[in-house]
């Protein structure tokens, strides 16, 4: 489908490929940088040498076939793996390799898996509630009710997500595009200057996909979204600067265009 | 803000609560003191058992915390348990005094057996009632904090971390055996004489106890309510269904793992110390594991993640224990493993679950009403 989606001619009706997707940004304008990022699980390279700087503010796909690296690089970004070398910097100055899952997540880097992984025993608006921000000690957690302009809050991302109707359910209980709303609904929330998203639209309709680019792109330029799609469809609406993923390495970057005529990326899609 | 007494219980629930209470803490004594020929009188030997059920459902509360809410399953809350137990058993050694075989008033009789001359430094202090109830409640904490950073740090969860709960009340078990430990060997500490001036035996003590026992259940109850509505709670629940989720969200799943193990353990301390009073007697075998064990069973029964399952369990399983081991001792065993199994085949949410399962098979409109 991906091989398909890349080797086709750009469809008319296509959103408009931004021609001025910035070029790679130096480290000091960077809000990610990866240089040289090598992860082995048993002698096999899931990541291999992989360098991706992210711009502040900037929207980036990442694309490529199954077990390119693209959940691993996830992964080393948010301190689930750490790399066997390589330097992986938030802003100029953090090392992200030293830091826990917790403390990268209160840095202002969130995540949405692959597969949606919201609470189910809880409601909605309970995953939103343990999301929101503010202080997270958990001495704090025992005593703390939620202020009402938290509570507004709450309601206007439920609003923003389509699930107001349904924020006293159970999150176990509604479908998995709702479940992947309400996750990048907890991201929102959350309030965080880095935005990872893994497959977003997996599972959607059509109509919720389109709403997810309306999202995802209202979002572009506020905060620094990374979004990992097998979705052409969607990649190509996004228009943003596309990065493509093999063995665990970057073999192209550019734009939608640029990257689906890349004699490497087409070797490597219509090669397997 | 903090959570408000309605949302710790709601109406219902306060008037179950408090009628439940204002029965055990007036009715049961009321009852114990009707002339014994009267047909309701409540015979005397049942007041100290009822107490003893009553530090078992704390007991099967504490667990609950950690394992129906934060998904810790912890085969060794025995320890804690049996630790709170020393405490007070401490306490009421130092109480004998010269009233013991040997009269030495300061050194309890199996010290004077083993020829010690002086009091090792751990006993100073317990001749003191609030230092000892202090300690079987710290003391319990500490270990849990200690053993639990280490596990938790090192993200031992699951299956693994039971287990090692089970090297855990092993390990002490074997410990507490030795008799230079100081703590009676595997006798023990036994022969009370008096708490706090009563003498033990006393029935009006042990109905004090009794009483005591009960008003600890309730605020032992309610402080478990308010951990599990409060945010805290939601955090702990998350832990349960997507513990790496929750480091993603910002929180410290190690913290909260440890506060709420920490807090468990002391309750856990809680129920043992009233324990050992009613029953007269603390030995190792108290660490052994089957008996963290069984605190999981009662919990399973009853259902987790609901408290009043717990306590509910910890009473019903111990009744059917002391009713089974009276009439057929030799086939206890086999009742609790089947017990056990049936539970877990047949109703993996415990009673708790098929209460709540019938409850909506009521409020449901019938088939033929609905067409």
């Amino acid at each position: 489908m991906i091989a398909a989606g890349l080797v086709q001619a750009s469809a008319p009706d296509v959103a408009e490929v931004r021609s001025d997707a910035p070029s790679n940004p130096s480290v000091a304008d960077s809000i990610l940088y990866l240089d040289g990022v090598t992860v082995t699980f048993d002698g096999f390279r899931a990541l291999n040498n992989l360098s991706l700087v992210v711009g502040r503010g900037e929207l980036r796909t990442i694309i490529g076939p199954n077990g390119a690296g693209k959940t691993t690089m996830m992964d080393v970004i948010t301190g689930k793996t750490k790399p066997d070398s390589g330097e992986v910097l938030f802003g100029s100055d953090i090392d992200l390799t030293q830091l826990d899952e917790t403390a990268i997540a209160n840095l202002g880097i969130g995540r949405k898996f692959q597969k949606p992984t919201v609470f189910e025993k809880l409601t909605a608006s309970e995953n939103l509630e343990l999301a929101i921000k503010g202080k997270r000690s958990v001495w704090r957690t025992l005593f703390t009710a939620l202020r009402s302009d938290q509570r507004d809050r709450i309601t206007e991302v439920l609003d923003l997500i389509g699930l107001a109707a349904r924020r006293k359910e159970v999150a176990g209980s509604l479908s998995h595009g709702q479940k992947q709303w309400l996750e990048i609904g907890m991201l929102l929330i959350q309030d965080q200057q880095i935005l990872l998203l893994d497959e977003p639209v997996a599972g959607m309709t059509d109509r919720e996909t389109r709403q997810t680019t309306d999202l995802i792109l209202g979002l572009a330029g506020s905060r620094t979204l990374v979004v990992v799609e097998h979705d052409m469809e969607f990649v190509r609406n996004l228009g943003a600067r596309v990065t493509v993923l093999h063995e665990g390495a970057a073999i192209a970057e550019g734009s939608v265009d640029h990257v689906q005529n890349h004699p490497r990326v087409i070797e490597v899609y219509l090669g397997r | 803000m903090p959570p408000s007494f309605s949302s710790i219980l709601g109406t219902r629930g306060w008037a179950v609560f408090l009628g439940i209470g204002v029965f055990l803490i007036i009715g049961v004594p009321i009852l114990n003191l009707l002339p014994q020929d009267w047909p309701i009188h409540l015979p005397g030997y049942l007041v100290p058992l009822l107490g003893k059920y009553a530090c078992y459902a704390i007991l099967a509360l504490s667990l609950d915390l950690v394992w129906g809410y934060a998904g810790i399953l912890s085969l060794g809350h025995g320890v804690f348990f049996a630790l709170g137990g020393y405490c007070m058993g401490m306490y009421l050694m130092r109480q004998i005094g010269t009233r013991g075989v040997y009269g030495n008033p300061l050194l309890p009789d199996f010290m004077v057996f083993l020829n010690w001359k002086e009091l090792p430094w751990y006993w100073y202090g317990f001749d003191h009632f609030a230092f000892a109830a202090i300690m079987a409640l710290v003391v319990p904490g500490l270990l849990a904090l200690v053993f639990g950073w280490l596990a938790f740090r090192s993200r031992v969860t699951g299956v693994y971390f039971s287990i090692i709960t089970q090297a855990l009340t092993y390990a002490l078990m074997l410990a507490f055996f030795r008799n230079d430990m100081g703590f009676g060997g595997n006798n023990g500490m036994t022969d009370f004489k008096t708490i706090l001036g009563f003498e033990v035996q006393a029935p009006s003590t042990r109905l004090g106890l009794y009483a005591a026992s009960v008003i600890a259940l309730g605020a032992s109850f309610l402080l478990c309510r308010f951990v599990v509505v409060s945010r805290f709670g939601r955090v702990l629940l998350a832990i349960r269904d997507g513990e790496s989720r929750v480091r993603f969200l910002g929180y410290s799943v190690t913290s909260a793992k440890l506060l709420a193990f920490t807090l468990s353990a002391g309750l856990a301390g809680l129920a043992g110390a009233l324990y050992v009073p009613q029953i007269g007697i603390i030995n190792p075998s108290e660490f052994s594991p089957a008996n963290s064990i069984d605190v999981a069973i009662w919990v399973a029964v009853g259902g987790r993640g609901t408290l009043w399952g717990a306590m509910l369990g910890a009473a019903l399983v111990s009744w059917l224990k002391t009713f089974f081991t009276g009439a057929a001792p030799e086939f206890w065993l086999f009742i609790l493993g089947g017990l056990f199994i049936l539970v877990t085949l047949a109703m993996p949410t415990g009673l708790a679950g098929l209460a709540h399962r019938l409850r909506w098979l009521r409020s449901r409109p019938s088939p033929a009403a609905a067409e």
